[in-house]
């Protein structure tokens, strides 16, 4: 092993440093709005609050247990999540896996098919009166059917099913007298299962995030999902102060400092399923987005 | 990053299939497999309504629709509404927008997760490698409501920490999100706040896929280490940056609804203003739909032909393409 040299070894710290430097812009914004959640609202909006809780208090989470919308919100968010990504989930592999079969005549059609409408679309307008023709609007299939499936998922679990799993195993399933889908559903999908993992982070992520569909097909408000009351608390609530250019509020009104408190804690419980699971995911989710990328 | 690989298979896909027997194979392929096109024919069916049928509807941009004589019986009218789009007050304004928040993100956004990856890569210490993957991959899971919330949280006049940390270094406190000129920055930068870390996924992928050979050889060669990343690293991922930036260029005109709607108000609307919220407004807002469908399909043809371009060209000066 030939010793570093001195040039080397500059490069080597600047790059520690620099990282460093990002590592901290990423993270600090995050620490902020965990600490602000459980810190003392008006300490927060004076600007006395820049890293660790000051005057910790509940008030903000104690505030949003007793928010019937947001509560609603999350119960809808969760009967969207799991029903858009049993939904997806299951069309996912009933395309992934006759496409990755060699023996399916007519694959490469179909995948053409599929794949030219990642590039190409009707677009917004003509979605919108087909899901309002198809009278979906504001019910709960027009937020998980519209987008039933994605492509890209599609083409990265055929890509698992024909190079993670020995092909020889689905030929002797087949000669042994497994049907096709005895065989996908015995052998191809239990091998499948950390792509499956991956999958369902993806879909569930997806929907558990989506306010646009929400937005446009939905206007009853007991349906809605909790990033639109996200919205109206996070969004709106600081336009509305900053467009009133907000002179009178500072710090004073219980009112205000309990609309501030919210809001920092909304995020984390917004994010909480996330935030939970995210340590143990991790290994899973840059697994998939490997697999899309060494197909390329 | 999505089509990544979907390219390849549109690629190999028909042309594995021109073969002479092709008929006959079908056939034996209907009667062994006749369960799997069973399986596939829902996803298929789906596509067909939620995706085909759509682009069917997008003849309304050609057309007066009227709702009770349906998509098919509205009365045409020909390219009146594109000629009121192109001759309408807002189109420069949109246009101007669109562009520049696309190639401003682009020129940004486009080599941070590229930077990013390069410099992970150099990283020997484990810990400190897996720490900085995990933190910077975190703010991809925020939904955009939340980050844009963060983002007017952090950035209020009145009470957010930057404008404290401004003032406290004896400036002035600035209404960000009320100035048109910082739109399309904050636009961008918490773009890479929240994406560039997630995107370097992709370039760490094909950076451990380079043969370490080199490498070894280089350092006998006394090459330095800037050096080496230079010269094995970046055309080893070449191919991938490529793929990536095609990508992004038949998008330029996509600029997405969803954070440049939260975004938005009243105040910074001339550079907050772009195709996506236009046709949102005038057509879902405003129900013209023919009129917003006509600004649609421009967009989305501009994209196309955008995309088959920058793509052609790709494949013309270093054989790296999607198809």
């Amino acid at each position: 092993m030939i010793k570093p040299s001195l040039g080397d070894r500059v490069a080597g710290a600047v790059i520690y440093v620099i990282l460093a430097l990002a590592l901290a812009a990423v993270l600090y914004p995050l620490l902020y709005m965990l600490s602000a959640s459980v810190s003392d609202p008006k300490a927060v909006i004076e600007g006395r609050m820049w890293l660790l809780p000051i005057h910790p208090t509940s008030v903000g989470y104690e505030k949003i247990l007793h928010n019937r919308e947001v509560l609603i919100g999350y119960r809808n968010t969760i009967l969207y999540t799991v029903i858009g990504t049993a939904i997806n989930l299951a069309m996912t592999v009933f395309a992934a896996f006759p496409l990755s079969r060699r023996d399916f005549a007519g694959r490469g059609v179909m995948t053409a098919f599929l794949v030219f409408t990642m590039f190409f679309g009707g677009g917004l307008i003509p979605t919108y009166l087909l899901v309002r023709d198809l009278h979906m609007i504001d019910t709960l299939w027009a937020l998980v059917i519209p987008n039933a499936v994605s492509v890209y998922n599609i083409i990265i679990m055929r890509t698992f099913f024909q190079t993670g799993i020995p092909h020889e195993l689905q030929e002797a399933a087949s000669i042994d007298g497994c049907g096709n889908l005895q065989t996908l559903r015995k052998i191809v999908l239990p091998l499948s299962m950390p792509i499956i993992a991956v999958m369902v982070l993806f879909y569930s992520v997806g929907h558990w995030n989506s306010y646009f569909n929400a937005l446009i097909y939905l206007s009853d408000r007991h349906k809605f999902p909790l990033q639109l009351f996200l919205r109206e608390i996070l969004v709106k609530g600081e336009m509305d102060e900053m467009l009133q250019g907000g002179a009178a509020m500072i710090g004073q009104d219980q009112q205000i400092l309990d609309a501030e408190a919210i809001k920092y804690a909304i995020v984390i419980v917004a994010n909480l399923p996330i935030l939970l699971l995210y340590p143990f995911l991790q290994k899973y989710f840059v697994k998939g987005v490997m697999i899309g990328a060494i197909k390329g | 990053m999505p089509g990544l690989s979907a390219g390849g298979a549109a690629a190999s896909g028909p042309l594995a299939e021109r073969r002479p027997h092709r008929l006959k194979s079908l056939r034996k392929s209907l009667r062994k497999n006749w369960d799997l096109y069973l399986l596939i024919a829902p996803v298929l069916a789906y596509f067909i309504v939620f995706h085909y049928f759509p682009m069917y509807g997008l003849q309304i941009a050609f057309k007066n629709f009227v709702a009770v004589k349906g998509i098919w019986g509205s009365p045409w009218i020909g390219l009146d509404h594109f000629q009121r789009f192109f001759d309408s007050y807002y189109f420069g304004r949109l246009i101007k927008n669109t562009l520049g928040i696309s190639l401003y993100e682009l020129a940004v956004g486009f080599s941070a997760p590229l930077l990013l990856a390069l410099m992970i890569n150099e990283v020997r210490r484990k810990t400190f490698r897996k720490l900085v993957q995990t933190v910077t991959y975190a703010p991809h899971f925020l939904s955009t409501v939340v980050l844009v919330g963060m983002v007017m949280m952090f950035l209020s006049p009145q009470k957010g920490i930057v404008n404290h940390i401004l003032v406290f270094l004896g400036g002035h406190s600035v209404s960000f999100m009320t100035e048109p000129e910082w739109f399309k920055t904050i636009y961008v930068f918490s773009g890479v706040w929240q994406s560039a870390g997630w995107g370097s996924i992709i370039y760490l992928a094909a950076l451990a896929g380079i043969d370490q050979g080199l490498h070894e050889a280089a350092i006998i060669d006394g090459a330095s280490r800037l050096r080496r990343i230079w010269h094995i690293n970046l055309p080893g991922i070449l191919p991938t940056i490529v793929i990536l930036l095609i990508l992004n260029l038949g998008n330029v005109m996509g600029v997405g609804f969803e954070k440049v709607y939260l975004m938005q108000n009243n105040l910074n609307k001339e550079s907050s203003d772009v195709i996506a919220t236009y046709v949102y407004q005038m057509g879902i807002l405003g129900a013209q739909y023919s009129f917003s469908a006509a600004v649609g399909l421009f967009n989305s043809v501009v994209n196309f032909v955008l995309l088959i371009g920058v793509n052609a060209f790709a494949r013309r000066m270093n054989d790296t393409s999607l198809w």
